[in-house]
């Protein structure tokens, strides 16, 4: 393990701006980039975690490989240009991208800290890597771990009582549009998860109709079913926004879909009553210039990240406490990555000795006329002799008394005992 | 004697709705259930007070006391602070409070500066006419001074959702819906009581100078306010003109109001100008 190491690449809503995430050539999909990285020289584990607020990829390479620039030519393709790369992507190596990602996982690098939703993300993001096979003993530990420390930060802190992500702030924002939402109509253009989410909120809130209107009716339906609402396709679209008071879009469609002048004639026949779009799509649904239009009301993602910032003092304090608890799981993760090495050495140790004990017992054993009880007796004092011999080396290995000479003391009693081909 | 009595008064009525901004204010900033309480009752105190002090000048001057620019004033203030209590009685609107106690003390505080001396009456305004015209037609601006704070408050909290920048207002002020029907209640109240003081001054005007209009610039600017708030409400119920548009309207008409208050007074005359 010695000359690997763990790396974080990725841009975000704080470094890169809406136009350029969605232009990002892994930004789509699962399968296909990570096949590409896997690609790479000098890759050896790979994960890919794709959301409408980031792309990130987590490696664990060869140190001295050009892995870095490879994955960021990946990422971005042909939409930046490669000198303009560092100005959105940030680069995590080792201990800071175990940081980062626990970050993440907890939320609190997210764009509405506290949010639960990017746990889901992330699992799922694991869960297409796995099957892909692209991670391997570190990434599998290391996700596993930022999954734990998740639930252990909502467990321990306050950090998710007043804010679930994307559709607790479109919430707040449709109170302060329409005070009271229980005789409001939401329509949803699109059935992504995103969509669903965004809607049960609006639904626990009393809002008192559902509309899905999707581009295949059958998912509409069956995400209609769920808030009891009705399906449409979505030619109906224009005659639905008559009715509707609050809009959530969330299509895989490459282009926007409403543009202003769709929606000026729909607002004469509402008689102005004011209607709130959210277009939580990336790339956009919605004309930006929707919002110029009077009693119309459009948010996009990033700018639902404003309105979260309200609460944020409140959650500050939390995320304060959430922060600790991340710097101690990072510690506990790295001081395992770094027993890591030890560990398969000791393994070798053993079972070399195991081996050895193995034959020599044959031999000696069919050469002499012994009880059962008398072959047991030496099979034990073969064992015991071996383990014994072993544990000095064993625990000069575990000692944790000179943590950063780890490297040499494997190498030591790995050449001592020549393990240096297995493995 | 009742000089003093008077003039302590007022002072009282100054000071509670100071103190009512004040209460207002701190609720403003920290909202706290318990600061906004006791801001209620002493704008409800103050409120009180006003009522007394129009009493007791009646009882001075021996005429309903809404002929000097001062008394015009304090009765203005009386409606607004009376107008939003009997409203804050139907429904809250979240921190409206706080902009009708700044509205009520600037109003006094333009009256402390006026003169408050007693003028005998003059002989036209010797009518039981006075106390029903005038009246009826302050209140009406009591009315339309709670949908004019309600537009303001209307764009602010526009504003911030629009551009999308949240500031200080963001948290405190409440739905656009609801200032958007408080626009259109107060508009409905503010209307009803607007035409009746036209109607009721054109009647007088009648029995005092024999016809009943004859273009006086206060009788031409009332028709324009009222022109202004008739095509607003026309344009709600027919086209659905309400938001933005609506709140822009409250606060254009309220300044027609003011302006037949005090512009036509000071700046074009008229023989309806006796509050020199």
């Amino acid at each position: 393990m010695p000359s690997d190491m763990i790396l974080l690449l990725g841009v975000n809503h704080k470094t890169t701006p809406l136009a350029v995430r969605e232009q990002l050539a892994l930004g789509n999909g699962y399968e296909q980039p990570l096949h590409a990285l896997r690609g790479i020289a000098g890759c050896k584990e790979c994960y890919l975690l794709s959301t409408c607020n980031r792309v990130e990829i987590l490696v664990v390479a060869q140190e001295d490989a050009q892995v870095e620039a490879h994955i960021a030519r990946l990422l971005f393709g042909d939409s930046v240009a490669p000198e303009k790369h560092q100005d959105y992507l940030y680069i995590y190596r080792n201990d800071a991208a175990i940081h980062h990602l626990f970050m993440v996982s907890t939320s609190l690098d997210s764009m509405i800290v506290g949010e639960a939703q990017i746990l889901g993300q992330l699992k799922e993001a694991y869960r297409h890597a796995a099957e892909l096979k692209c991670t391997g003993p570190v990434l599998n530990k290391l996700l596993h771990k930022s999954f734990s420390v998740a639930k252990r930060v909502r467990s321990e802190t306050l950090i998710g009582a007043s804010a679930v992500s994307i559709s607790y702030a479109a919430v707040e924002l449709a109170k302060k549009i329409f005070g009271n939402l229980q005789d409001k109509n939401v329509l949803l253009i699109g059935a992504g998860e995103m969509a669903e989410l965004a809607a049960e909120h609006l639904v626990g809130q009393g809002v008192r109709k559902v509309v899905v209107a999707n581009r295949t009716l059958s998912r509409a339906m069956d995400l209609a079913k769920r808030f009891n609402g009705s399906a449409v396709s979505l030619d109906e679209l224009f005659s639905q926004l008559e009715q509707a008071d609050i809009v959530i879009s969330s299509t895989g469609a490459p282009n926007i879909i409403l543009h202003k002048q769709d929606v000026k004639p729909i607002m004469r026949a509402r008689r102005n009553e004011p209607i709130f779009f959210i277009d939580i799509a990336v790339p956009r649904d919605l004309d930006p210039e929707l919002n110029d239009l009077d009693n119309v009301y459009l948010y996009d993602i990033d700018d639902l990240h404003n309105v979260v910032e309200i609460n944020k003092s409140e959650r500050d304090k939390e995320a304060i406490k959430a922060r600790r608890i991340v710097d101690e799981e990072a510690l506990k993760f790295l001081s395992w990555l770094d027993n890591l090495s030890v560990v398969p050495t000791i393994a070798a140790l053993r079972k070399k000795a195991d081996t050895i004990c193995q034959v020599e017992l044959e031999r000696t054993l069919c050469r002499l006329q012994l009880s059962p009880e008398e072959q047991k007796a030496i099979e034990k004092m073969a064992l015991a002799i071996s383990s014994r011999l072993l544990h000095d080396p064993v625990s000069f290995l575990k000692n944790d008394s000179c943590k950063e000479q780890h490297d040499i003391k494997v190498e030591m009693i790995r050449a001592a005992f020549n393990l240096m081909d297995k493995n | 004697m009742m000089g003093e009595i008077s003039y302590l008064l007022f002072q009282a009525v100054l000071a509670a709705s100071c103190m009512a901004l004040v209460f207002y204010g701190v609720f403003f900033v920290k909202q706290k259930e318990k600061i906004r309480t006791i801001a209620r009752l002493i704008l409800i105190a103050a409120g009180v007070l006003q009522t007394l002090y129009i009493l007791f000048r009646y009882l001075q001057s021996g005429y309903t006391p809404i002929t000097s620019q001062h008394e015009t004033i304090v009765f203005f203030a009386w409606s607004v602070t009376w107008a939003y209590l009997s409203f804050r009685w139907r429904y809250t609107v979240k921190n409206f409070g706080t902009f009708i106690s700044l509205l009520v003390f600037i109003l006094l505080l333009i009256a402390a500066i006026a003169s408050r001396s007693i003028n005998p009456l003059a002989p036209a305004l010797q009518s039981w006419w006075l106390p029903i015209h005038a009246g009826i037609a302050v209140i009406s601006y009591g009315f339309l001074a709670l949908a004019f704070c309600g537009g303001i408050m209307y764009l602010l909290q526009e504003y911030e959702l629009k551009s999308k920048r949240f500031g200080y207002f963001f948290t405190r002020l409440p739905s656009l819906e609801s200032l958007d029907q408080l626009n259109s209640h107060c508009l409905a109240i503010g209307f009803v009581f607007l035409t009746l003081g036209i109607i009721t001054g054109s009647i007088w005007a009648r029995q005092a100078w024999g016809t009943y209009w004859h273009w006086d610039p206060k009788e031409t600017w009332s028709l324009i306010t009222w022109f202004l708030y008739a095509a607003q409400i026309h344009q709600r119920f027919s086209a659905g003109w309400r938001g933005k548009r609506a709140a822009i309207m409250a606060v254009i008409g309220f300044a027609s109001v003011l302006f037949t208050l005090w512009g036509v007074t000071y700046l074009l005359g008229g023989i309806h100008s006796y509050a020199q």
